[in-house]
């Protein structure tokens, strides 16, 4: 293989990478967006998905739903048994710590994140999770560059649910109300906004969009543990910061950068500082332009 | 009557949606038939709710106020007089030093362990309690420490005495390095950007293999020595630490009044405010950060010392986070209560020896439990009580 060839290889596998950072990067940058919260446990959410998937789908397959139907049910399971996790987390968690600074929230973030790691690790044992079913790597070869069916599965998925996502943010009711939440909370609850559904949905909405982006990694990757999370949510987070937190085409922009800087970063410098590499960025964005790529700068208030 | 049935209705009604949801989570990890025994819990606390709701109205608020409001010994201490104030720590630091003549060997072992988080909450104290910048990534700067000895101790035989103040200057530094560029950050960014740099510096530790021998970590580290006595025995590390611990909680008892101290505190309640009214806040800042990062490093040193063997793994984010929880279960910016946390927190695992798989998961709910019920810790600050008091009545 030519190494331009592994060029465009590399980027095809971070834009796919990219593109599931993306949709995990959509929850933290909601919620930052609406309560100035960052959502620690994020991460741990979509390791849940990743599992819940998992488990729909063997059971699914064990009661003999054609493999077909499979995939789309697993994918719905777990995005609504997530977001039932998202839910009661919000609710039972940080609704009561709305006034209480920043501290108070962000440390039972940190507990919610070690909860469910050690939730998923008591009932499910630290052994790697295998997804029933083998993918293959069948796919077609576009000049130099080869792309697996389930590389363009992700991306059409991921595509879909972000186009998805802007439309009912700019186009509904429903999305109007969430806007109005995250510019200024006292004032929408004024005008009859009902504030606090308004940020159960954006919790529900994130913690969704992460299980799918779990149960999609789990496809592409055949696997998942407890510790998935961890990395996963603080490289989305990453993506979130560098398009801009807050901002919901920023973090699809920057989990797609993300994924690509990675890919490349893994191809020519070595896959063991990849991880590195991530926090680099994060460093260097916040400390170069700490509004992201497409965010506005908000002045302190006095 | 309408109204209080409706409400009563819909109340119900809500406890049977959060059983079936609790249900519904429960089930693919636990599967059908066990998930019932979570719904069944969630009923039966459900319904103890609710019944307490009818019973007395704002039970629950009553219960928060009440667990919120245990504050008083703290509050009682500081109105103490000075010379009790004074005489108290030192009956105690006595008092732990006698014990250290009759514990058995394990006990000393575990006690010197939970001296050196003692040391690390004291250092983390500084700059998440008294400046109020939250750091996720604490550890790393023990790393630093530790390898600074680990290296140093085993290829040019440096001192533990003098590895000591080196390891704590060296971590100083990365505390320097670190908080140039980041200072600028609100708390939450900064939160992250120290996590972040927890994490490069474990990948580096992790994979610079010439210098820090990769994942296979650092044998045969000297233990310290002085005039010809080599320290070998829990005993002997156990007064080691305990020298350690007094030293830095004196310190950071002199800080907590002294002219920084007090602008630490007004940058905390409000970082606008105190620089208009001239405190430097950025240099403040990394004050804060180096003297943490000090502490950090010099219980770095000492856990190397002390284990002979240090790798990448001791210092993941979990043992961070597990700092972090002692300076918040005790109270922020009290060094009393940093101490009785950092304490409590490393004999839990002791206690929970039976339970051993469960510690963690009741950690994280512990922590979650006590930023709803008690977020001031378990032996707030005195220094906060005046704060609010004052504000309340000016």
């Amino acid at each position: 293989m030519t190494s331009g060839s592994a060029f465009f290889q590399q980027i095809v596998n971070g834009l796919t990478v990219g593109a599931v950072y993306a949709l995990i990067a959509l929850g933290y940058t909601m919620v930052y967006g609406i309560i100035e919260l960052i959502n620690f446990a994020h991460g741990e959410i979509y390791m849940l998905g990743a599992y819940f998937g998992t488990i729909a789908a063997g059971a699914l397959l064990l009661a003999g739903v054609p493999v077909y139907v499979t995939l789309p049910l697993a994918l719905l399971a777990a995005a609504g048994l997530t977001g039932l996790y998202g839910l009661s987390a919000e609710r039972m968690a940080y609704r009561p710590l709305r006034k209480a600074g920043r501290l108070a929230p962000l440390i039972t973030a940190l507990g919610l994140s070690i909860f469910f790691q050690q939730l998923v690790l008591l009932t499910q044992g630290a052994k790697d999770k295998v997804f029933p079913l083998a993918i293959t790597s069948a796919g077609v070869t576009l000049g130099p560059v080869r792309v697996a069916y389930i590389q363009m599965l992700i991306l059409a998925v991921a595509a879909a649910l972000m186009v998805g996502l802007q439309l009912f943010v700019q186009k509904t009711s429903m999305g109007r109300a969430m806007r109005c939440t995250a510019q200024d909370p006292l004032m929408a609850s004024l005008v009859g906004v009902p504030v606090n559904r308004v940020i159960s949905l954006t919790f529900v909405l994130g913690s969704s969009l992460a299980a799918v982006a779990g149960v999609l990694v789990v496809v592409y990757y055949g696997k998942v543990n407890y510790l998935s999370g961890y990395t996963a949510g603080l490289k989305a987070f990453t993506a979130a910061v560098l398009g801009g937190i807050g901002n919901i085409p920023g973090a699809m922009l920057g989990g797609i950068f993300l994924g690509v800087v990675e890919g490349l970063a893994a191809g020519y410098i070595g896959g063991e500082y990849k991880d590195v590499v991530a926090f680099v960025i994060l460093v260097l964005v916040l400390i170069i332009r700490p509004q992201g790529l497409l965010g506005v700068r908000v002045p302190d208030k006095v | 009557m309408k109204i209080a049935k409706g409400l009563a209705d819909n109340l119900w009604a809500r406890a049977a949606g959060w059983t079936a949801a609790f249900y519904l989570m429960a089930v693919p990890l636990l599967g059908a038939g066990r998930a019932l025994w979570v719904a069944l819990g969630v009923a039966a606390l459900q319904a103890v709710l609710l019944a307490l709701d009818h019973l007395t109205p704002g039970a629950r608020q009553q219960f928060r106020r009440v667990v919120a409001g245990g504050g008083a010994f703290a509050g009682r201490f500081g109105r103490l007089p000075s010379w009790v104030r004074t005489a108290a720590p030192l009956a105690l630091l006595a008092a732990v030093a006698l014990s250290g003549l009759g514990l058995g060997p394990y006990t000393l072992d575990v006690a010197t362990n939970a001296g050196i988080y003692v040391l690390l909450a004291l250092g983390l104290n500084v700059v998440v309690g008294m400046a109020g910048l939250l750091v996720l990534g604490f550890i790393a700067f023990s790393a630093v420490g530790a390898y600074t000895y680990g290296i140093l101790g085993t290829q040019m035989h440096l001192s533990f005495w003098l590895a000591l103040p080196l390891g704590g200057l060296l971590a100083a530094c990365f505390g320097l390095l670190l908080g140039l560029p980041t200072l600028r950050l609100r708390g939450d960014y900064l939160a992250i950007v120290t996590l972040g740099f927890g994490e490069i510096t474990r990948i580096t530790l992790n994979n610079w293999n010439s210098l820090t021998h990769g994942p296979n970590g650092i044998l045969g580290i000297p233990p310290p020595s002085l005039f010809g006595f080599t320290f070998s025995q829990p005993r002997h590390y156990f007064y080691l630490v305990l020298a350690l611990v007094a030293l830095a909680a004196f310190c950071s008892r002199r800080l907590e009044r002294s002219r920084l101290g007090r602008a630490w505190v007004a940058m905390r309640e409000d970082e606008t405010a105190a620089e208009s009214m001239g405190v430097p806040t950025l240099r403040l800042k990394l004050l804060a950060f180096m003297i943490a990062a000090f502490w950090g490093g010099v219980a770095g040193v000492v856990f190397a010392s002390k284990q002979l063997f240090i790798s990448p793994e001791s210092f993941n984010f979990l043992e961070s986070v597990m700092v972090l929880c002692m300076v918040v279960l005790g109270g922020m910016g009290s060094v009393p209560g940093v101490i009785v946390g950092a304490v409590l927190l490393a004999f839990l695992p002791e206690v929970l020896r039976g339970v051993a798989e469960y510690r963690l998961i009741v950690f994280g709910l512990a922590m979650i439990l006590l930023m709803q019920y008690r977020p001031q810790g378990l032996w707030p600050s005195t220094h906060r009580f005046e704060e609010t008091a004052g504000e309340a009545s000016p």
